[in-house]
């Protein structure tokens, strides 16, 4: 079997993130770059699904050269080998960008499962893994909370807002995943040593055979008008509970029209 | 006028509130029609899309649309787009909302904002990321603008009208039926809003210690007719089902109240809420950061003070 799980290089989850002044792409350099935190158990997963039915699983990300630390970690924590999209000109991809360069890196290359997570923590827009299968005329098995495989078929369950769905396909599939599905591994110093071993194919845009045209921020589908930072709140109201704390909350309360 | 394209959020044959939201906001930029996609369409649907603007419903009635997800919809509204050539099409930010926004976007080569909180009659619409800390304003360059736009960011104001029925018959496609739902599981059914759209949430953190102090969690929001929520350390621990989680990695809400009890108020959580309209914050640190956040604030053990204002609600109902 063979699997791709497809990782974002973002700011530090814990990190306070912002815009850039010139062009109103997100600030890269304003924190510490990380692994999406989701996409840490895309990997656990692919990871998981070959201890229990063999493959390759090779991680595959576009970002600045800096997001191959993110490669390293996600090889350190047991994937075999990666591919690397890093070009000048994919700066300020939208997700109808990013979703056209992943899916053509990925079109061709026999992968059975193509894993992500459900969202990145600084983007937040969770279309991309739909935008891939569509891109690609593959199922769409996203926001999965469960998979399991079986020959060809994958079954998986998809989160909702009431429960699940149970949902059903024939590889090959696209898969993004949610954290409820498992606890991610560590990478073991083992791990960390092997990684540095490990291949990485490193792609330019030309490289990959896309059109530079349609790719960076002045191709971008949208435009950002202007940001600012948010008013900060007015301080609020903060009491000490003296035994009737509850109280003066349901005087608050009904001041302001709740009860 | 031109026409605004609305996708109807419904659940058991009836609209969701945050389809009311959509078609006020739709009212803004041009005439709004509203698409119902699946079966169960009724009078009682048709006059709750009515009182509040939609002058046409599209629907394209058929189980064939949602077993299975999210590619037919896609299918069906690209189908209306050209056919129609709306102004823009308004889908609610929950998961099956955006993907289907995204799968639209690449059938229609047009560009896609997702999460908007208000969208002005020129199309710009507004923002909040990185948590509610930066609030920006952008439009679509390409194409017919798809737009997401989250529940409880526009107050509904009803216009009533009597709109039109529209069938439609769009077939699914081969590569659209490649997933196929098997089954659906409810794992909730507590009687409670849900979590995405309710007015009202009360949530509960580290603070709770216990799935048992969960109780005293649930009665409060029970006595609001609020949903429940939990912060990812009350989830994680196992304290609260996953499916309740608000944060950067659950879901994110933007109710008219938020009670946040015992919840120190990481950036993880405050991803999630911060937009809140009043929040209300109850903790014994007083250094929690949350407080920051709080319109009204009360530092004290949760586990008194809860209890006594779920009393006092009671009392005052």
């Amino acid at each position: 079997m063979k699997i791709a799980v497809c990782v974002k290089q973002v700011p530090d989850t814990w990190a306070e993130k912002k815009l850039r002044s010139d062009d109103s792409t997100l600030d890269r350099e304003a924190a510490d770059g990380v692994m999406n935190e989701l996409d840490e158990y895309a990997v656990e997963e692919a990871l998981k699904l070959q201890a229990a039915h063999g493959g390759e699983v090779t991680i595959v990300t576009m970002g600045p050269e800096r997001a191959g630390e993110t490669v390293r970690k996600a090889l350190s924590m047991g994937a075999d080998a990666a591919i690397h999209l890093v070009d000048d000109s994919l700066h300020g991809s939208d997700a109808l960008a990013t979703s056209y360069a992943i899916a053509t890196i990925l079109d061709g290359r026999g992968f059975d499962l193509i894993f992500f997570g459900s969202e990145s923590t600084d983007a937040r827009m969770s279309v991309v893994p739909a935008m891939v299968a569509e891109r690609l005329g593959v199922a769409q098995l996203t926001f999965a909370q469960k998979v399991d495989v079986s020959g060809t078929s994958v079954t998986i369950q998809r989160t909702t807002d009431y429960g699940f769905e149970t949902v059903e396909a024939s590889m090959p599939a696209v898969l993004s995943v949610v954290e409820k599905i498992n606890e991610p591994r560590y990478p073991s110093f083992k791990g960390i040593m092997a990684a540095k071993k490990k291949p990485v194919e490193t792609l330019s845009i030309a490289d990959a055979g896309l059109d530079a045209s349609q790719l960076g921020l002045s191709a971008a589908w949208t435009v950002v008008e202007d940001f600012a930072a948010r008013p900060p709140k007015a301080a609020g109201t903060i009491v000490t509970d003296e035994g009737d704390g509850g109280v003066k909350l349901a005087d608050y309360l009904a001041t302001q029209k709740f009860i | 006028m031109s026409e605004v394209l609305v996708v109807v959020e419904h659940a058991d044959g009836s609209v969701k509130k945050v389809t009311s939201e959509l078609l006020t906001l739709a009212r803004t930029l041009g005439e709004p029609s509203a698409v119902w996609i699946g079966p169960g369409y009724s009078e009682a649907a048709a006059a709750t899309l009515g009182e509040f603007g939609a002058a046409k419903v599209y629907v394209a009635d058929g189980a064939q649309y949602i077993d299975h997800p999210v590619a037919p919809r896609a299918e069906v509204l690209a189908s209306l787009v050209s056919e129609q050539a709306p102004s823009a099409v308004l889908i609610a930010s929950s998961a099956d909302g955006k993907e289907t926004a995204g799968r639209l976007a690449i059938k229609i080569n047009s560009g896609v904002i997702t999460d908007a909180i208000g969208i002005s009659a020129d199309g710009i619409a507004t923002q909040s990321v990185f948590g509610g800390s930066t609030v920006v304003h952008s439009k679509v360059t390409k194409g017919t603008p798809i737009f997401t736009v989250r529940p409880n960011s526009t107050p509904p104001v009803a216009a009533a009208t009597t709109p039109t029925r529209v069938d439609v018959s769009v077939p699914v496609s081969e590569v659209a039926m490649k997933a196929k739902v098997t089954g659906r599981t409810v794992a909730q059914k507590d009687g409670r809003p849900d979590l995405s759209e309710a007015a009202i949430v009360v949530s509960g953190g580290r603070g709770v210690g216990s799935p048992e102090g969960f109780a005293v969690i649930e009665a409060l929001a029970d006595s609001l007719g609020a949903a429940v929520g939990a912060s990812r350390a009350a989830t994680d621990a196992g304290w609260y089902p996953h499916q309740y989680q608000v944060g950067q990695t659950g879901k994110t809400v933007s109710p008219q109240l938020y009670v946040a009890n015992g919840i120190s108020g990481a950036i993880q959580h405050r991803a999630g809420m911060q937009t809140s309209k009043t929040i209300v914050v109850v903790n014994k640190d007083p250094e929690a950061p949350l407080f920051e956040l709080a319109d009204f604030g009360v530092v004290g053990d949760l586990f008194q003070v809860v209890p006594q204002l779920t009393e006092e609600i009671k009392k005052r109902a």
